[in-house]
């Protein structure tokens, strides 16, 4: 019995594994297939600009709120650390470096995995177990260039604008405790940051993540969607896959990108 | 059974020659034949999981078969690409089972969808168009409204005037019945016949609600595991010595088709022998 319950361990082990390899495949040709047909979506712009709407606009709220409360947290605890050894003074840097380099693409990204990622994977999920995708296909018009391509442009439009307000709003938060409620100097808060922020190495290396992490959380997302069993389990358990795996894929995305972007300094 | 002459005489919209179609290995349609004439409004009758659908898949160009040919308009769909497939739909019509309305769109611009992703009209065009459409299903009124704001039957008929937006060829319904008030019933079941005569299209009705579908269609073929066990016009069907077709048309709960799942014997599951 016990053979015969190990040949199934393997089976199994086997069978999730060439399950697994063949689901990447298929999003990898859904990603290609959603960049070949976004030629639609660029000449409707309006398409995109609804998109924006959705998922860009109505994340704003979530995505300036926990901005400030990090970058407030960020402010306190960094004053506390460097006032040991006398050098708040960079507190501005401390808190600028930080969002910029890795807190606001992260941070952002992750609650924009769960806030419009989510909500994009349960629309397309109930889209396809409703028909709706059937009946466009129906009607000669292309599900993938008419629903799918738009959605994923604005995602990846959005993420770096998001994840840029995160950090400005979270510079904010680190201003008023650290400046505004504690007392540490305006002047060296603002200059020191000015300073030490490069433009190239910081702002742009942290563009470039939610650039990344953008394309990342809006395919894992509309693969999601579009990939769920049509039914009530199949949509909440895709919804669910989507928060995990992309923010899975952010952090691990992250580390990798960080130590190539990072690696002289 | 051969078909009655006078649809004989006339061109066939449809023409379906010795179709199998499989899905996975698990044989879901074998020896297909059916045309379809042109301008005739036909049922495809079938309990719940009979194959029906995939023949709408099949003639569409959804799905292809694994043998045999459909033909819509004297052109082979199964040897058609996607762009050909594509339009060849675009003068296809289809109401799905529960409407399947973009629930993001009003109802205006439901029935406006295809006019616009597919013709150069402008918007005064396409305005009036929209209104002749949810005229002729009576409502006008409801353009402003979201399909959520919609009651089973108006949603039905919201997507039978999208199903009608470009005059198609064919229009065919998947289950246009299903779980529709007596009141509404009626209302869809009147606007199938007038639209496919006032249209001069063919509408295929795929559905289990025999009565109505007796009342309602020219033509009827009755398709059971996969086959088709029977054709005729309603009145040879009514009439029909066949057990199957007694069955279905009379709603005889037991018959050819059994009321009890397949399973052992009841008193070897009740451990009485």
């Amino acid at each position: 019995m016990l053979n015969r319950s190990a040949f199934l361990n393997i089976r199994g082990l086997g069978h999730h594994t060439v399950d697994g390899v063949w689901r990447l495949g298929y999003a990898l040709r859904f990603f290609g297939i959603t960049v070949a047909s976004s030629a639609t979506a660029f000449r409707r712009f309006r398409l995109i600009v609804r998109e924006l709407y959705f998922t860009g606009v109505l994340s704003l709220i979530i995505i300036l709120v926990s901005g400030l409360f990090v970058g407030m947290v960020l402010g306190l605890q960094g004053y506390h650390t460097l006032q040991t050894y006398g050098s708040e003074s960079a507190l501005g840097v401390l808190v600028a470096l930080s969002l910029v380099r890795e807190l606001g693409p992260v941070v952002a990204a992750l609650l924009f995995a769960s806030r419009a990622g989510s909500a994009m994977t349960a629309e397309i999920g109930l889209m396809k177990a409703t028909e709706q995708l059937a009946a466009m296909e129906m009607m000669a018009v292309d599900p993938i260039a008419r629903v799918i391509a738009p959605r994923f442009w604005a995602g990846v439009i959005s993420m770096p604008l998001l994840a840029a307000l995160f950090s400005a709003m979270g510079i904010f938060g680190g201003y008023l405790v650290g400046v505004v409620l504690i007392g540490v100097d305006e002047g060296s808060f603002w200059s020191q940051m000015q300073a030490a922020v490069d433009v190239r190495q910081d702002v742009l290396n942290g563009v470039i993540k939610s650039f990344v992490f953008g394309v990342a959380v809006t395919w894992i997302a509309l693969f999601e969607g579009y990939d769920a069993p049509p039914t009530a389990e199949g949509v909440s358990g895709a919804t669910t896959r989507t928060v995990v795996t992309s923010s899975l894929a952010i952090l691990g995305l992250d580390f990798l990108l960080t130590s190539f972007m990072f690696r002289g300094i | 059974m051969a078909l009655p002459e006078r649809a004989v005489a006339q061109e066939n919209l449809i023409e379906i020659s010795d179709l199998s179609f499989a899905y996975d290995r698990r044989p879901v349609l074998s020896g297909i034949n059916m045309v379809i004439p042109r301008g005739k409004v036909v049922a495809i009758l079938g309990v719940s999981g009979s194959g029906k659908t995939t023949l709408l898949r099949l003639i569409a160009g959804v799905v292809k078969p694994s043998r045999g040919e459909v033909k819509v308009g004297g052109v082979r769909v199964n040897e058609l690409d996607a762009e050909g497939i594509y339009k060849l739909r675009r003068r296809m019509g289809m109401l799905f089972q529960f409407g399947a309305l973009f629930t993001d769109l009003t109802v205006f611009d439901n029935v406006a969808f295809q006019m616009r992703e597919h013709t150069a009209l402008d918007d005064r065009m396409i305005r009036d168009l929209v209104l002749m459409k949810l005229h002729a299903v009576g409502l006008r009124g409801a353009q402003r409204l979201m399909p959520s704001e919609l009651s089973g039957g108006m949603a039905r008929r919201v997507a039978l005037a999208r199903a009608i937006a470009l005059d198609p060829m064919l229009i065919m319904y998947d289950e246009p019945f299903t779980g529709l008030d007596p009141i509404s019933l009626g209302v869809i079941s009147n606007l199938i016949r007038k639209f496919n005569d006032a249209l001069g299209a063919t509408s295929i009705v795929v559905t289990h609600d025999v009565q109505e579908a007796l009342e309602l269609v020219d033509y009827v073929y009755y398709v059971s595991e996969g086959r088709i066990v029977a054709q005729g016009t309603p009145d040879e069907m009514r009439a029909s010595a066949d057990p199957l077709v007694r069955q279905f048309v009379y709603g005889e709960q037991d018959g050819p088709v059994p009321f009890q799942y397949p399973s052992r014997e009841f008193a070897r599951d009740l451990r009485l022998s």
